[in-house]
């Protein structure tokens, strides 16, 4: 049987979380296909890497090396990508819906002359073919679909499929040697910023406090800041904050920003417009402020509190440093 | 400087979606239809680019001959009424490949087809959406860019054009980085890049008389099959624990004892 081909993502020297829920994805696929489970490590050195997918199910490695490949660019990895592709043979290969993770599974379908089911949040082998599960309109609907030749190429929504059990199994490894073309050096990466240490990133991180017209002004935001310090959140916004200047776009929750499936989203000020519920109303769980009772965000909240949130979060936060 | 924006008529992000009688389609009845709100953004950056090419033209700064921005789409016959959007926000042309199934398909089979007529086509910079906001694939710009062997950078937030390069910032996880471009290359459009003008009344006249190109393709067969759509799962009725700070208590008691989150 082909094996399961996952692309390990790092960030910082690190596997990302996401990529951990893709390799143990990849083997509970790969036990009920009986197969094999290979994780693709593309990275300046990879062996770092190697110990991690190996604990969460890999049984082998196919790590491509260099200096080429410190930083994501589509292209070197596109053709990293395709290498260890041709090389494995395999049945799937799953990505995590990640910016970068998203970009490559396009440009290798590209390749493969195969399209992507992106950002998918469930995966299942039928009858010989994988079927998955994917949100659209930014979760207005789901859809089901069924991919029609292989190798099946899937996204995985970050936080939604669970991390398995650690196995202290070491996998084989293979370090493929890959050589890149003048076409691929075509795009050149000049510099990295990081937001900092503290800038987590919406879509993968397990609380959110979002703050939208009902904040009034962006110095109002250090309320929303100082809750989602207690609760070591990150820091979203509706469309209306972020369209009035309070908020980088980059903090947009909806259906022209992110959408989340945090386990917990806590909406202050928020009224509940139809994109900004669509983007996140697969949270597990959320909690509402706003003074209006009437607002649209208490028929998808959880615990809704009718209220002052100038009055209210801070009183939350008192309340949860008690404990 | 010749342009290509790619760009996608989807339903108004304030459609409530309705799953149509086949089951695995979108009810189309009532619904309004938009130009999708990051190709916006893409055709927005392109007209910047043309402006910005022009001024520096009339300040003596010699610039290439002949800016011209192109809309093109893969679309219904109705999609032609976006195509004159593009018109009157300030493109100078419009390129329809007609296609009656496009809702149905494949991100691969458009991104083919597009690339065929584009080869036939000038270009120095193709700009797309990152993604059309009712399939949400975020697929056809990077497979654009394969089909055309040029090189390609998603989510950018930020664009200058210096003579046969371009340097932007792109998103990612947890901040950006900056990169350096060659031209001719397919860049996707991140919210941030700009804020897209409204087409004024002069631009929406004078749409009528821009030439509105119609072209044909033959389409790859689908390598996903939709078998189902439906509704995300209903949330519980939402509950309101009280009024003000008093129902804080109760609040963060709901979230440890009931909910186990915290």
């Amino acid at each position: 049987m082909q094996p399961i081909l996952v692309f390990v993502e790092q960030a910082n020297g690190q596997i990302k979380k996401t990529s951990l829920e893709a390799v143990s994805e990849a083997r509970r696929q790969a036990d009920v296909i009986k197969t094999e489970v290979v994780a693709l490590v593309i990275a300046e050195k990879a062996d770092a890497f190697i110990k991690d997918a190996g604990s969460y199910g890999a049984n082998k490695v196919v790590a491509v090396e260099g200096a080429d490949f410190k930083e994501y660019l589509t292209a070197s990895y596109t053709r990293a990508t395709l290498a260890v592709v041709n090389s494995v043979n395999p049945m799937a290969v799953l990505f995590s819906a990640t910016p970068n993770g998203k970009d490559l599974a396009a440009s290798v379908g590209a390749e493969l002359k195969i399209s992507v089911i992106q950002d998918c949040i469930s995966l299942n082998y039928d009858n010989g073919a994988f079927v998955a599960r994917r949100p659209i309109y930014a979760g207005k609907s789901i859809i089901t679909v069924k991919a029609l030749k292989t190798p099946v190429l899937v996204t995985l929504r970050p936080k939604v499929f669970p991390l398995g059990a650690t196995a202290s199994q070491t996998p084989s490894v293979e370090k493929l040697a890959v050589s890149l073309t003048a076409d691929d050096k075509r795009v050149k990466l000049k510099e990295v910023v990081q937001s900092g240490q503290k800038k987590m990133e919406l879509t993968e991180a397990d609380i959110i406090v979002s703050g939208g017209r009902g904040m009034k002004a962006p110095e109002n935001f250090k309320v929303i800041e100082e809750l989602a310090g207690v609760l070591n959140a990150a820091v979203g916004a509706s469309r209306a904050a972020v369209d009035s200047g309070w908020r980088p776009h980059t903090d947009q929750v909806g259906q022209t920003g992110k959408t989340v499936c945090p386990t917990l989203y806590v909406a202050c000020g928020i009224s509940g417009a139809i994109q900004h519920l669509a983007g996140m109303s697969s949270s597990k769980c959320i909690v509402a402020i706003n003074k209006d009772p009437e607002a649209p965000i208490f028929k998808v909240a959880n615990y809704g509190v009718v209220g002052d949130l100038f009055e209210v979060v801070p009183a939350l936060c008192t309340e949860l440093k008690k404990n | 400087m010749n342009i290509i924006t790619c760009i996608k008529r989807v339903p108004s992000t304030e459609t409530n979606v309705r799953v149509g009688s086949d089951g695995k389609s979108l009810e189309t009845s009532g619904v309004e239809y938009i130009l999708s709100p990051f190709d916006e953004i893409a055709l927005e950056e392109s007209l910047r680019v043309k402006e910005k090419l022009i001024a520096a033209e009339q300040s003596g700064v010699p610039a290439n001959v002949g800016s011209d921005v192109t809309a093109i789409t893969v679309g219904t016959p109705d999609a032609a009424t976006t195509l004159r959007t593009c018109l009157a926000m300030g493109a100078d042309k419009a390129v329809h490949i007609k296609d009656a199934d496009a809702y149905k398909r494949d991100p691969f089979a458009v991104a083919s087809a597009l690339a065929s007529v584009i080869k036939t086509m000038p270009y120095n910079l193709i700009l797309c959406g990152k993604q059309a906001v009712d399939d949400d694939n975020s697929q056809v710009g990077a497979m654009l860019a394969r089909l055309l062997n040029i090189p390609f950078v998603s989510l950018i937030t930020k664009l200058e054009i210096s003579g046969t390069n371009a340097l932007v910032q792109r998103e990612i996880s947890g901040g950006y980085e900056v990169l350096e471009v060659t031209l001719p290359a397919v860049l996707t459009a991140q919210k941030g890049l700009n804020e897209p003008r409204y087409p004024s009344l002069k631009g929406i006249m004078g749409a009528k008389k821009k030439p509105l190109e119609e072209k044909t393709a033959t389409f790859d067969s689908a390598t996903i099959e939709t078998i189902k759509m439906e509704y995300p799962p209903s949330r519980p009725a939402g509950r309101v624990v009280g009024k003000g700070v008093e129902a804080v208590p109760e609040l963060v008691k709901l979230l440890k004892e009931e909910a186990k989150i915290i």
